[in-house]
């Protein structure tokens, strides 16, 4: 069979996995650098009988995905920094009505308006604790057009099985640059789980067994309420604190009894490394350029590339870090993801690369610190 | 069998947790005599709804329901209609989500002309939270955030809504009982954005406030202080003009996505027989 293969943007790769994991919704609003996902999207959800819809900020954006979510569609958005920011209590109305949705933040520069067309990854941190309260998220981050194709699908896949929003992470550089992506054809879709119970013996939020409750839709044969009160499982609000320990923590484990599958990461040449890099995004990239420079010269670097950035991957950094001198965080931020590694790895030396200028990492600003640790390690 | 209230509002869970002299039961029998009149299926109904006492109306309903977060029950709405444009998709708001923390939904609702009913319970202050002013408070009345004297005029809803362009708009109050139900059930069977203003009583906080002794007195302030005369109306007056104020057709966004729709099927297959197929 013929291959499908593209020369794509990022952005472009995004919108063609949605299509692939069967998305039949988008609301949101242009903000550069993510317009271009829209755009296309107005463009090929009506063709496959689908909805684009351009909602009065991002606020109505998030609460249609919802709303659209519960009556059975797959939906996703595409934002940038002051979108997300927008976003955030409505994801938190995804959380606790477990509405499957994709919510794409193609990273740019900020705070605030900061510079709407450049880089940055700093956004990290907002993607986990952005919306208030007790919570947990998903969130993958691409770091090639083909990763903006293949990971897409599986952001709705992880929506589906597990009743969650998942935050899909980009930035400037990875949603802008062209690459040859393959459309592959084969990747499995997965579709949530459609109750099985007598429609009078349905309770929208009854866990099965694996703390993920099947969903029905709004006009099909079950009639079921969802909120974002506090709520059990009839979805009707109940404010008893026996209750509302239970619900928390089961939305909180639903995620991380399942982080096993959840967690996606690449390593390049760790088996016998001296160096590790973590890193993630464009980032990355520039980690493997650095990466392939230092071993030619015989240094023995090793890259770990985070795809899953929330549930972060302790035990993959944790497994890895024990085997190095020391660890390099190179990010597009003050430090944000450096922080988590801290946090793993305790006394191991670990070193950040931070560059906040708006223009990207490059390798030699990497195989400098690298250098550098080495002279002093 | 034709259908009844109950069909609708699950008994069991009677009495309502209003206060007493709150209109809000009113209206909600109100919605569910309409949909009964009109013979509505429970589970191709959606009933969205946002924060607030009007908000916890979805708690008594027979029918779908979902409760979002405040001011956003019309585009979590829009969302569950745009998807499905078969289902009968209702949108209960308070005087907060619908024109105040609500008030870019509202009038974009309006404006798009999506296939919702917007039943506005408008009380003139914020009830739940404790009686603060909102967008439809009266000038010079007195809430427990505006004790001076509120000093910000209010929104006329039904302008409002027919400026942003809804086709249907109607004001009712909860004392004109039989012109509530024949507006409600109008407006639920209107293809396209429509609008019920239903001035409302809040005896506990905006009554109170306001030296209205009792639900009773603020019943007969309804009743003497509306005119069917709509140009007697002004709400910067407290002279409420009740009835229909704007009843015409106009093609729902659903309906012109439909033709976007195939428009973009055959365009997309076009192109991809031009590139010679997959």
């Amino acid at each position: 069979m013929k291959e499908n293969v593209k020369f794509l943007q990022g952005n472009e790769a995004c919108l063609e996995g949605a299509l692939k994991a069967g998305a039949k919704f988008y609301a949101g609003y242009p903000i550069t650098p993510s317009s271009e996902i829209a755009e296309l999207a107005s463009l090929k959800m009506p063709a496959v009988g689908g909805v684009y819809i351009q909602m009065e900020d991002e606020l109505a954006s998030m609460a249609a995905l919802v709303g659209a979510s519960m009556a059975g569609a797959k939906a996703f958005t595409a934002t940038s920094g002051p979108g997300f920011s927008l976003m955030q209590e409505n994801l938190g109305l995804a959380i606790m009505t477990e509405a499957p949705c994709v919510v794409i933040n193609v990273q740019r520069s900020g705070p605030s308006t900061g510079l709407a067309t450049k880089p940055a990854q700093a956004d990290i941190m907002q993607a986990r604790w952005g919306t208030h309260g007790d919570h947990a998220i998903i969130a993958l981050y691409p770091s090639s057009v083909q990763e903006c194709y293949d990971l897409m699908i599986t952001a709705f896949n992880f929506a589906e099985k597990y009743r969650t929003p998942v935050v899909f992470l980009s930035d400037e550089i990875i949603g802008h640059m062209r690459e040859k992506v393959v459309l592959h054809d084969d990747i499995p879709v997965i579709d949530r789980e459609y109750p099985r119970v007598p429609k009078e013996e349905y309770k929208p939020y009854d866990p099965s067994e694996n703390k993920v409750p099947p969903m029905a839709y709004f006009g099909s044969e079950y009639i079921f309420h969802a909120s974002s009160s506090m709520h059990d499982e009839t979805g009707f609000p109940n404010n008893s604190p026996k209750n509302a320990d239970k619900v928390i923590r089961r939305l909180w484990r639903k995620i991380y009894d399942n982080e096993d599958e959840i967690i996606i990461t690449k390593t390049f040449e760790t088996d016998d490394a001296d160096i590790l890099i973590i890193a993630c995004g464009a980032s990355a990239r520039a980690s493997r350029e650095a990466l392939n420079i230092l071993r030619a010269e015989g240094i023995k670097v090793g890259l770990l590339q985070l795809n899953t950035i929330w549930p972060f991957a302790d035990k993959k950094v944790k497994e890895l870090s024990d085997r190095v001198k020391a660890i390099i965080v190179p990010e597009m931020n003050l430090g944000q993801i450096i922080n988590e590694v801290k946090r793993v790895v305790g006394n191991k030396p670990t070193y950040g690369v931070n560059k906040v200028d708006s223009t990207i990492i490059e390798p030699h600003e990497i195989i400098d610190c690298i250098k550098e640790v080495l002279d002093n390690v | 069998m034709s259908k009844m209230i109950f069909d609708y509002i699950i008994e069991e869970k009677l009495p309502f947790m209003w206060c007493e002299g709150c209109g809000n039961g009113i209206i909600l029998k109100s919605i569910a005599k309409a949909m009964a009149d009109l013979d509505l299926d429970p589970k191709n109904v959606v009933v969205v709804t946002g924060i607030g006492c009007w908000g916890k109306a979805d708690d008594y309903l027979k029918t779908n329901s979902l409760h979002v977060t405040h001011g956003r029950a019309l585009a979590s709405a829009t969302g569950v209609k745009a998807v499905n444009p078969n289902l009968k998709v209702l949108a209960l708001l308070g005087d907060g989500d619908g024109v105040t923390i609500g008030g870019n939904h509202f009038i974009h609702a309006a404006r798009r002309n999506i296939d919702i009913t917007a039943i506005i319970s408008n009380n003139f202050n914020y009830g739940m939270t404790g009686g603060q002013y909102s967008g439809t408070t009266p000038e010079k009345s007195f809430t427990s955030t505006s004790r001076y004297g509120a000093i910000e005029p209010p929104f006329d809803i039904c302008e409002l809504a027919k400026a942003a362009g809804a086709p249907y708009v109607a004001r009712a109050t909860v004392y004109h009982v039989n012109l509530l139900e024949k507006y409600i059930k109008a407006a639920i069977a209107k293809k396209g954005f429509s609008v019920v203003d239903v001035i409302n009583i809040c005896p506990t906080y905006y009554g109170r406030l306001n030296k209205m002794k009792s639900a009773v007195e603020m019943m007969e302030w309804l009743r003497d202080n509306s005119t069917t005369k709509q140009d007697e109306g002004n709400i910067y007056d407290n002279k409420f003009a009740i009835g229909e104020f704007i009843n015409i057709e106009k093609p729902d966004f659903s309906t012109k996505y439909a033709e976007i729709q195939k428009i973009a099927k055959e365009k997309i297959l076009r192109m991809e027989q031009d590139l010679g197929g997959r």
